[in-house]
């Protein structure tokens, strides 16, 4: 089963929750596969520790025009809807900055004066975590903007083996790269604080699943007490809350001595299990 | 000379709008005749990328300079490589206050971008 968890805003305890799902079911046969999707800020490796056998590059195709053939026709900047290609009087200006690869205006040069050349968007790695866990992940170069090619390569790269559960750790926000991360997951794990931000953040998330007709669930972090206004959007929109895990300052200062949840308060595996065994219940 | 300027709304008189990119409205002027037009910018709402089609707007009604707030990296880029010259409005209020002083030559020329607009500067949709 394939498990994508994700959140809208940032800092609810995405990779705490992640982590930790994956770790109480370390022992199954095969291990978990986690992938670390969260490619702008990957830390899942912080609580799993994994030992990384493999690299791969990932680049992007973007154009370059030749401009002793090019007629400054404008065909290639009519077509780019990231405006990454500029004909300008007698010049055509490429700004690779923009440009989401997509190759229309090489294909639709008339004079073919576009040729493709690849830069350097960051790499992938995977390998195994001393629990057993294979673990997987992307890394966005410093000052690339675009985090969707990366994302699309790991998960072209890394696939579960039957039998075999896989837990991805998306980015924070609603946009295309958590998008990109939950597509092909068989449930979306929504993690959210009790705060106004967080249901604000919720609701965009438990859209997604809504978009993608995936089945849903929740899980309440730092949990204090009542917030009826999360309780009654799970309820309006039929979302289980499957765990509430409190407001404490132990796990807080767990968590930022690199500890998962499983090693600071042991009971949470079986939490975590009994979450799990209700994830597979939904399918 | 035709001369093109960023503006709020579609009149002569319009105070001026400090945005390239994302401006409201372009106000084109032929100095010698007086002649004016306005046009909406297409790019007000772009996802990305509106400096550099504001600056394809610039070029394809062949002006030779550009008046506005500020240049981001990628329309100073564009507009550089179109052999647009680019001036920043300072603290003119209106278009007419800002076409006066491009005709006497006291309007301050750009010669690099200015920082905080554009590419750099965004997190949104990717």
């Amino acid at each position: 089963m394939i498990v994508a968890i994700a959140s809208g805003k940032g800092g609810t305890g995405k990779t705490t929750v992640a982590t930790s799902l994956a770790l109480s079911l370390a022992a199954s046969q095969p291990a978990p596969l986690f992938l670390d999707c969260d490619v702008e800020a990957p830390n899942a490796h912080l609580f799993l520790h994994p030992e990384f056998e493999e690299q791969r590059q990932v680049g992007l195709l973007v154009p370059e025009v030749d401009e002793s053939i090019c007629t400054f026709c404008g065909k290639c900047a009519e077509i780019c809807q990231y405006h990454a290609i500029a004909v300008l009087g007698r010049k055509t200006l490429v700004f690779p900055q923009l440009c989401h690869g997509c190759g229309s205006c090489s294909n639709l040069c008339p004079e073919k004066a576009i040729r493709e050349t690849p830069i350097r968007m960051g790499v992938i790695e995977r390998g195994t975590a001393p629990s057993g866990i294979r673990f997987a992940r992307g890394v966005l170069d410093v000052g690339q903007p675009m985090a969707v090619p990366i994302i699309r390569e790991l998960k072209a790269w890394v696939h579960p083996e039957p039998g075999q559960h896989m837990f991805i750790d998306c980015s924070p926000g609603a946009s295309c790269p958590v998008v990109a991360a939950i597509r092909g997951a068989d449930y979306l794990l929504l993690v959210t604080e009790p705060t106004p931000f967080g249901l604000h953040d919720l609701r965009l998330a438990a859209h997604i699943a809504g978009e993608l007709d995936l089945p849903a669930g929740v899980i309440i972090n730092r949990d204090k007490g009542s917030y009826p206004d999360l309780e009654t959007f799970c309820r309006s929109r039929r979302l289980p809350i499957l765990l509430r895990i409190p407001f404490e300052r132990a796990i807080a200062e767990g968590i930022a001595r690199g500890k998962p949840l499983v090693d600071i308060q042991r009971d949470y595996r079986q939490y975590f299990k009994t979450a799990f065994d209700r994830i597979q219940d939904t399918e | 000379m035709k001369i093109i300027l960023t503006v709020v709304k579609p009149e002569f008189e319009s105070p001026i709008d400090s945005r390239f990119g994302r401006g409201a409205y372009f106000l084109v002027v032929e100095i010698e005749s007086g002649q004016w037009e306005t046009h909406p910018n297409p790019g007000v709402n772009a996802s990305g990328g509106a400096g550099i089609q504001a600056a394809q707007f610039v070029t394809s009604q062949h002006a030779e300079a550009a008046l506005s707030g500020g240049f981001g990296p990628n329309a100073f880029e564009a507009l550089k490589a179109a052999g647009v010259s680019m001036y920043l409005y300072g603290d003119c209020r209106t278009a007419a206050e800002a076409i006066e002083r491009f005709k006497a030559g006291t309007l301050e020329r750009v010669e690099a971008p200015q920082r905080g607009q554009g590419r750099e500067g965004r997190r949104g949709l990717k």
